[in-house]
């Protein structure tokens, strides 16, 4: 291992970790904006739900180098654009969050919904301030897995010679290099470790009800 | 739109070593060993953390860490250090293996309902006995879900393995985009896609048949429980929809 | 409150990213939505430099790139991109405007008839046949070809001098080589058409790197395709077959530029390094990058450059 690498090539590794950071979340934030009416809709309608979750699961099997190649021919991109990857890993989020979404609304006890209607709420008050937040801990729980999930795509995408930590794999690939390969994984694991925290975070402050007071 | 299929239409791509159902061997082959030698280690850790009681956090946590492993670091690294052989490829998808098979083994053994257990320790088995009498047919479904999550996972990624030179269909879509031969990556991208599917469809049915009608239900929810706590349904701890991969 | 406590959160987050954006993108050297061959042409006097997938076109690449800057060119060294087959297309578009790259296979790609083998007789072929907008500068007396190469060992069990003394034993033997090698002219198709050699398997291993090495070195093949100026191969003790029918070219080193990029000074300044790459030199680039510390690989240009005088 040479460690001196590391100092030597900062330059290259910031930039590397903070085009992946981009890459992976943007689809997250997009994905999560699409799923939640998707899944509110599945949510409400069985025959939509009958719909969405299957395509959703098989759009989440498709592995990924497939869909990074076959997007070109289907969006008109060239093969090396990154926006292959944005687009890829947003359809991976929504196939995720969607099934996330449409249980955790699906989950809000009819008892509550049905007081907060007693109480005066509209609907549209009523699904931001009532059912969205009950529903918070399973987002979380989906935009987790959405976020390590993609973090760990995104290094897929330097076979299609996109940026990101994955280009210290193949650069350390081609020129016999673990240092490189290795400071890559570490990086990527840390990176996808900060962000589940930050959303675990997240979490606990948009559901103060669940700790006061919880029988978990 | 046909130039794009040429390649699946072309006889001369289904026989022989680079064909494509050689291809799917392979590939299915890859999957296999790295199956085992994630079952070998995931179950039986799930299963005892499950059955103690302990460890579940730290079951969660590595869970996740190795979740965020990219599959292509580790296959380059694995590679270069111990060279061009079976080994690092099961590796490097085994370790993408037990994640699912850990955390589906973990919930499920662990969530087995403790009057069962109960009753089972009252009837004088020992904890052996329990776990593998009791609590692992129970667990089932989510260990199957689990294994399904994997079996997935690992298909998906052996495509990746492409790339460091081993075969299977990711050997289409590597070579494919080396020489931009859009129906070449066309065919791997589509055969890669059915396989995951197939095997998908067969897991499913497969689960339905080994698991026991009582437990077709799958999880433990008392209606109580809907009304005091926050909605969170079993699958919360286990945050693995049945169909994630990669 | 939650709602507001949320949304806080969710603002906060967004600013994360967007800062980090910056981050990655003013250190990135270009924004991580526009990398790569997707960026449309550069502007007009920004040259995008490109390089393929093995570690002497990306020194090179950065040879061409630091001299040009040195005399106040602005230049783009771009991530490498890839093989010729993914590069050529990325130049005719514009997405990348110069590229360092090798007669013979180059001629091979663009004229896949082509019969030229001879280093001059290439490039003649070459600047007649290489496609709008694109041209090629003066070729350098450097040179590096792919070669069929055995170990040591497996050379003096079989007695092999050349190719052709393949041919008797090819049907055992695994070849290993980058993907493209199966179906390039003068890859596993020349060598059968030329020699008469047929293999019983390829293994796309990588494109003249540690994995072919390796391969060779623990048996996985047999026979591999590996450069010229690779010190591996002395490193390793390999045998080089002879090709005494030419079904490797010539293949010397030349600048593949879009024209319009081409103004008088750009070719002046590259036609000057061109004037001073050697074979040696190949070699010698490639051994210091392939050392065991892993020199940065402009680090070793720029010394390139200065030994030179450029």
């Amino acid at each position: 291992m040479v460690w001196g690498w590391i100092p030597r090539n900062t330059t290259l590794i910031v930039g590397a970790l903070g085009t992946h950071v981009v890459l992976a979340l943007i689809p997250v934030l997009v994905g999560l904006v699409i799923a939640v009416p998707l899944g509110w809709l599945a949510s409400r309608v069985p025959a939509l739900r009958a719909i969405f979750i299957p395509t959703a699961s098989v759009l989440y099997t498709i592995p990924s180098l497939a869909v990074f190649i076959v997007l070109p021919a289907i969006l008109g991109t060239q093969i090396l654009d990154p926006l292959n990857v944005v687009v890829a890993l947003t359809i991976y989020t929504v196939a995720l969050l969607v099934r996330s979404v449409a249980d955790a609304l699906g989950a809000v006890p009819a008892l509550i919904v049905a007081a907060a209607t007693a109480m005066g709420y509209r609907p549209g008050r009523r699904f931001v301030s009532v059912e969205l937040p009950l529903a918070v801990p399973v987002l979380i729980a989906g935009l987790r897995v959405a976020a390590v999930s993609n973090i760990s795509l995104v290094s897929v995408g330097a076979l299609i010679g996109v940026g990101g930590l994955g280009q210290l794999f193949t650069e350390g690939y081609q020129r016999d290099f673990p240092t490189e390969i290795l400071t890559g994984i570490v990086l990527t694991v840390l990176l996808a470790l900060v962000i589940d925290g930050i959303l675990v975070v997240v979490g606990r402050f948009a559901t103060p009800w669940a700790r006061a007071g919880a029988s978990t | 739109m046909t130039l794009l299929f040429s390649y699946l239409f072309d006889p001369a791509h289904w026989s022989g070593p680079g064909g494509i159902p050689a291809r799917v061997g392979e590939h299915l082959f890859y999957s296999v060993l790295a199956l085992a030698l994630g079952a070998i280690v995931a179950v039986p850790l799930g299963a005892f953390i499950g059955h103690t009681h302990r460890g579940g956090f730290l079951v969660v946590g590595t869970a996740n860490g190795m979740r965020a492993l990219p599959e292509l670091g580790l296959l380059t690294l694995l590679v270069l250090l111990i060279g061009i052989n079976l080994l690092p490829v099961t590796i490097a998808l085994a370790v993408l293996a037990v994640p699912p098979l850990l955390a589906g083994t973990y919930s499920g053994v662990r969530n087995v309902d403790a009057g069962a257990v109960d009753a089972a320790r009252g009837m004088g088995m020992r904890e052996w006995q329990i776990l593998t009498k009791v609590e692992l047919p129970n667990a089932l479904p989510l260990v199957l879900g689990g294994f399904r999550a994997a079996a997935l996972q690992v298909i998906a990624t052996a495509a990746v393995a492409a790339y460091v030179s081993f075969g299977g269909l990711g050997r289409l879509l590597i070579d494919g985009l080396k020489t931009l031969d859009y129906s070449q990556m066309a065919a791997g991208a589509i055969m890669v896609a059915v396989l995951a599917l197939v095997v998908e469809g067969l897991l499913a049915l497969v689960q339905r048949a080994v698991v026991s009608p009582g437990l077709r239900g799958g999880g433990r929810r008392s209606p109580t429980a809907e009304i005091t706590r926050t909605a969170v349904p079993a699958r919360a701890d286990n945050p693995e929809p049945a169909g994630v991969t990669s | 409150m939650n709602l507001r406590r949320s949304l806080t959160l969710v603002a906060a987050g967004a600013a994360l990213v967007l800062g980090l954006t910056a981050c990655g993108g003013s250190s990135g050297g270009g924004s991580p939505l526009g990398g790569g061959s997707s960026q449309a042409p550069a502007a007009n006097d920004t040259i995008r430099i490109g390089s393929a997938d093995f570690v002497e076109s990306q020194i090179i690449a950065q040879i061409y790139g630091q001299a040009l800057q040195a005399k106040g060119v602005k230049v783009d060294i771009t991530p490498p991109v890839g093989s010729r087959e993914v590069y050529f297309p990325a130049l005719t578009d514009g997405s990348i405007d110069l590229i360092p790259d090798y007669t013979g296979t180059l001629l091979q790609y663009i004229n896949k008839q082509a019969t030229e083998t001879d280093s001059e007789a290439v490039y003649a072929a070459l600047q007649k046949t290489v496609p709008a907008p694109l041209t090629v500068l003066n070729k350098a007396a450097a040179e590096d070809k792919d070669a069929v190469v055995v170990t040591s060992g497996f050379a003096q069990q079989h007695n092999l001098k050349s190719i052709a003394d393949l041919a008797p034993i090819a049907g055992t033997m695994a070849f290993g080589g980058p993907s493209e090698f199966q179906t390039r002219p003068d890859g596993i198709p020349g060598i059968e058409k030329t020699y008469g050699v047929k293999f019983k398997s390829f293994s796309a291993l990588d494109t003249g790197g540690p994995v072919t090495v390796k391969g060779l070195n623990d048996n996985t093949v047999q026979a591999a395709d590996l450069f010229t100026t690779d010190p591996s191969i002395e490193a390793n003790r390999f045998v080089v077959l002879e090709d005494p029918k030419n079904n490797f070219a010539a293949q010397n080193v030349v600048p593949l530029i879009n024209s319009g990029k081409a103004t008088d000074q750009v070719k002046q300044i590259l036609n000057a390094v061109q004037a001073k790459l050697t074979t040696e030199g190949l070699v010698e680039l490639n051994r210091t990058a392939n050392g065991a510390d892993k020199p940065n690989l402009d680090t070793v240009a720029k010394s390139w450059l200065a030994q030179n005088g450029l």
